[in-house]
């Protein structure tokens, strides 16, 4: 101890001419850049997924209806509502937020009497720090909830186009755990999906490695899930919540996934009819494609007798005349039909109703009739020589049965949908075997980014070599005796006319010449309604061409449905949607009349 | 000349045992309790002291004020939500356990945490650090009488608590690092601000020296008392300053490396006093030692990369069947975590290793007898202990 321990504390007067150190003002401190503080929600941007909600560890957010805010294609019409008194200011919402609307402002003070004012909405109750600059976002892109899709293994061009074998080997059960993972079940596909699968818990099935529990799931609202697994065309993936900062999650591939990790002979045990009495009533279905065997599924599953009468020599409908192998094997569709027969339906193929039975006497014979006799027939563009033409889906049915077809070595399709795609690739598949090389052309009015055809089968068909000439019109079809030798196209320079109708306009300067030995007409098909006969055809309710039906599938006629494309379309789960909605309406009218009988 | 030892004579000598024979129906003891509201007790946890006079004879520790059952909510929150509430179990140094979280959650899922990363967790906990002895320098000092060094150290950790703002967004709270990684780099111009920070410390540091290091009346308030044993280090669990104040130089900064420790030059001091002294003067040279660690990190840090890789789906992420125990060395001690899985979306348990909790319940009970009242509140910020850390 010495002296200068003494006096050394003295040394802290220094201090006492210094100003003090403390804020005068806390109000008017303005929080860090970065400074987690009151939320703000971009309403436009937000999609109400709840993924917000679901992190929350202290249950703050509510996801609530929003005057303003209507559900709508990916877009739950909820927005977050946070509890500040729970609030941690975490952030974790915004961390996770799938598109990047909710962030956090500067803003941290905020006096209010009233406790009920620190529980609003962030960007529908306006606050003054909603168009705040600063604050906290997360730093680049979401990094809590996968962003990329899991790779898949896929036939190459060059070895695919020599071939009809499936293209997508389809996910490994290890790669589509991984896929699975980056689902954050807001359900926004489940809107969207028209047979409202329960996407989100048959993915979290997969997730759990539970394929068999999947599988159940999947059946449950689609008899078609090995077909939608390959060829649906995926309405679900478009309003998928991971779509805005990443790849939307491979629903469909993962629904594949299901169905090819189960072994066959276990989708018998898996799926069985439930145990409920036969009602002793039956049910005519023409036509054995998506719409009518879904149908028949759920009748026959209700205890009915169910019999569908099939034109062709196979079930399946356009999913097996229409689809070609490449994209959907045969074998896959033949073991999905086997599981419906598995309900004790019926299938009876080469029955052309009109044909070898009448209508008249399944109306007699059947408690009631579901229509779903597909659209089988093309249409034509009628430019001069298109008799000459070929109808894409004639051409497309006559390859899946084995017919012989003329393979010409240039061939021009005219249309710019998956249809127009098929019969190109298909046409370039025997090409390449027949000669070595492929000679297609497409030709479609649409510039190629308003192609109808899904994306990926517009870039795989240019892969394999088929050209597409965008934007084109055909003016003829150019003929030499009875041989066609090419395509004359017109540049399109627009489609419609001011009131939207369709009249496309061309710039004639602009021609060209597709030399081909054959030209295929894939513009659209329609119905060969000829089966009903001419009175039943006059006492039907017509609505632009197609059958009128009530919002339940039923016709003007009291005994008959109809369902599919022959009254909506356009694709395999439009189908099973419809049939699932007509098996109900029917059901419901059996139970009626059996009530009656009683 | 200047001595200012207390006359102890006239109390009762202790027993052969080192008790004293309390009865309290003889009048000539008082029950008086310290806490658990009271400036000189960091945080709330409460001593039951027996005095005789002025003199303590037995001190009964309490804790549980403070009891939120963290652990048993870690149970209940999946692996990302745990990530809020970790950091809640240490007040004023919550880095340790966002890291100690973090690290053992990466370890058993197997994840890698970018170089960047690793780099901004250093300089965060050291940090951290700083604003932790920031509190024991004021706190010693004050419950010594000394007040105006508490003001200038909860002035400079307030300055520091900007700079915590600025770059992690929240300045108590941070919940900055992530498992994975940090959220974000540093903003632009951090280490200019920072420096100026650091200057300013080192000046109130220098002022603080003065008051404390250098003053008779600190020196005999501390001097010889509270002396912990260096033979009741591995009895008691004793780590970090206190430990290091009894002339074990244990840090587990330099024992087991950890982040990027191994690329940094420091020294661990120790004092052979073992006494309230010592342990003030090693976390004294340990803040200046966090400084020159500040300005390192800063200069040595890559500017640019990652700062948080991709996390599998949080919103249902499952982390095999494991358990591992992440350390690191705290201002206090050593902090650990322990974390056991089981293969689901929820942790099977978390142990938090507080140094907190053997330093002031066990060790205080076995220090405080035969201390005067007024060293009570002294003796306990010396050890320098945070109860909500002991009431996980």
């Amino acid at each position: 101890m010495s002296l200068r321990d003494v006096l050394s504390p003295f040394t802290a007067w220094k201090h006492v001419i210094d100003d003090p150190v403390t804020i005068k003002d806390p109000f008017n401190r303005p929080g860090a850049d970065r400074y987690r503080g009151f939320h703000q929600n971009d309403m436009d941007k937000c999609i109400g997924c709840g993924s917000c909600e679901e992190i929350c560890q202290n249950a703050a957010i509510d996801m609530v209806p929003v005057e303003g805010q209507h559900a709508g294609p990916g877009d739950s019409g909820l927005r977050p509502m946070i509890d500040y008194g729970r609030c941690c200011w975490c952030a974790l919402c915004v961390d996770v937020c799938m598109t990047g609307s909710l962030t956090m402002s500067n803003e941290y003070t905020w006096v209010d009497s009233d406790p009920d004012a620190f529980r609003f909405v962030p960007g529908a109750d306006g606050k003054s720090w909603d168009l705040d600059v600063k604050g906290y976002q997360r730093e680049d892109v979401r990094r809590l909830t996968g962003t990329t899709r899991a790779p898949m293994g896929e036939m190459p061009a060059e070895e695919r186009i020599g071939n009809f074998c499936e293209i997508v080997d389809g996910f490994t059960p290890e790669q589509a755990v991984i896929e699975a993972d980056r689902c954050v079940e807001c359900g926004l596909c489940v809107a969207t999906c028209p047979a409202h699968m329960d996407i989100p818990d048959y993915i979290a099935k997969v997730r759990d490695g539970d394929f068999e529990g999947g599988l159940r799931l999947l059946y449950e609202t689609n008899p078609f899930s090995q077909a939608c697994g390959r060829i649906c065309t995926h309405k679900c993936e478009t309003t998928c919540a991971a779509m805005h900062e990443g790849d939307t999650i491979a629903i469909r591939w993962l629904k594949r996934a299901i169905t090819d990790s189960v072994p066959r002979e276990r989708y018998f045990d898996l799926i069985r009819k439930p145990d409920v009495p036969e009602t002793g009533q039956k049910i005519a279905i023409i036509g054995a494609g998506p719409a009518g065997l879904t149908t028949a599924y759920d009748l026959a599953r209700a205890g009915h007798k169910v019999v569908v009468f099939e034109a062709l020599d196979k079930p399946g409908g356009m999913m097996r005349y229409g689809i070609p192998e490449y994209r959907l094997p045969y074998d896959v569709l033949d073991h999905e039909i086997s599981v419906i027969e598995a309900m004790g339906v019926e299938i009876r193929c080469n029955m052309r109703v009109g044909k070898e039975i009448s209508i008249d006497q399944l109306k007699t014979a059947y408690d009631a009739v579901v229509l779903s006799i597909g659209l089988h027939q093309g249409r034509s563009t009628r430019v001069p020589g298109s008799e000459k033409a070929e109808a894409a889906i004639d051409l497309l049915r006559r390859i899946t049965a084995g017919e012989e077809v003329p393979v010409p070595e240039q061939v021009a399709v005219i249309g710019g949908g998956n249809v127009a795609m098929d019969i190109a690739r298909s046409m370039a598949r025997l090409q390449k075997i027949i000669y070595g090389t492929v000679g297609v052309t497409v030709t479609a009015l649409e510039e190629l980014d308003r192609f109808l055809a899904d994306r990926e089968e517009i870039e795989e068909a240019q892969e394999e070599g088929c050209v597409i000439y965008p934007a084109r019109g055909p003016q003829e079809i150019t003929v030499a005796g009875d041989t066609v030798t090419g395509l004359r196209t017109w540049k399109v320079k627009a489609i419609f006319d001011e009131e939207g109708r369709f009249a496309p306009k061309y710039d004639e300067t602009d021609e060209m010449i597709h030399p081909a030995g054959m030209v295929v007409e894939a513009i659209g098909q329609m119905s060969d309604i000829s089966l009903l006969g001419a009175d039943l055809t006059e006492q039907l309710e017509w609505n632009r061409g197609r059958i009128m039906i009530d919002s339940e599938g039923q016709t003007s006629e009291p005994w008959l449905w109809a369902a599919g494309d022959v009254t909506s379309g356009p694709d395999v789960i439009h189908a099973v949607a419809d049939g699932h909605r007509v098996a109900r309406s029917v059901g419901k009218m059996l139970a009626a009349k059996r009530e009656k009988l009683q | 000349m200047f001595s200012f030892k207390p006359d102890r004579s006239q109390y009762p000598a202790p027993g052969p045992d080192g008790k004293l024979e309390v009865d309290l129906e003889t009048g000539k003891y008082l029950k008086l309790w310290h806490g658990p509201n009271h400036p000189g007790i960091t945080g709330n946890m409460s001593v039951e002291l027996t005095v005789c006079g002025d003199e303590v004879v037995e001190g009964k520790t309490h804790v549980g004020y403070l009891h939120r059952g963290f652990e048993k909510l870690m149970e209940r929150r999946t692996f990302i939500q745990v990530f809020p509430i970790v950091c809640r179990v240490c007040v004023p140094e919550p880095d340790f356990n966002e890291y100690c979280y973090a690290a053992a959650v990466e370890e058993l899922a197997g994840i890698e945490v970018p170089e960047m990363a690793s780099w901004i967790r250093t300089l965060i906990l050291e940090m951290g650090r700083f604003n932790s002895y920031m509190m024991a320098m004021g706190g010693i000092s004050g419950a010594l009488g000394l007040g105006v060094v508490g003001q200038w150290m909860t002035y400079v950790r307030d300055i520091m608590l900007d700079r915590f703002e600025e770059l992690t967004g929240a300045r108590i709270y941070h919940m900055f690092i992530l498992p994975g990684g940090v959220r974000a780099h540093l903003p632009e111009g951090f280490e200019a601000r920072m420096e100026e920070v650091l200057q300013t410390a080192e000046r109130y540091l220098a002022d603080a020296e003065n008051l404390m290091f250098k003053s008779s009346v600190f020196k005999t308030r501390t001097q010889g008392v509270g002396v912990i044993d260096p033979a009741l280090f591995e009895r008691f669990g004793v780590t970090g300053p206190n430990a290091r104040a009894g002339g074990v130089a244990k840090d587990v900064r330099k024992d087991s490396p950890y982040l990027v420790y191994d690329q940094l030059e420091f020294t661990v001091h120790t004092e052979e006093a073992s006494d309230i002294y010592a342990r003030t003067l090693v976390r004294y040279k340990d803040l200046l030692e966090t400084i020159q660690l500040i300005r390192q990190i800063l200069r040595k840090m890559p500017k640019e990369g990652e700062v948080m890789t991709n996390l599998p789906n949080v919103l249902h992420w499952k982390i095999p069947r494991g358990e591992t125990y992440i350390k690191g060395e705290s201002s206090r001690g050593e902090y650990g975590y322990y974390l056991v899985t089981d293969g689901t979306g929820y942790p099977r348990r978390v142990n938090v290793r507080g140094p907190s909790y053997t330093h002031a319940m066990a060790l205080l009970e076995h220090l405080i007898p035969g201390t005067n009242i007024s060293d009570v509140a002294a003796l306990m910020v010396s050890l320098h202990t945070y109860p909500p850390e002991i009431e996980r």
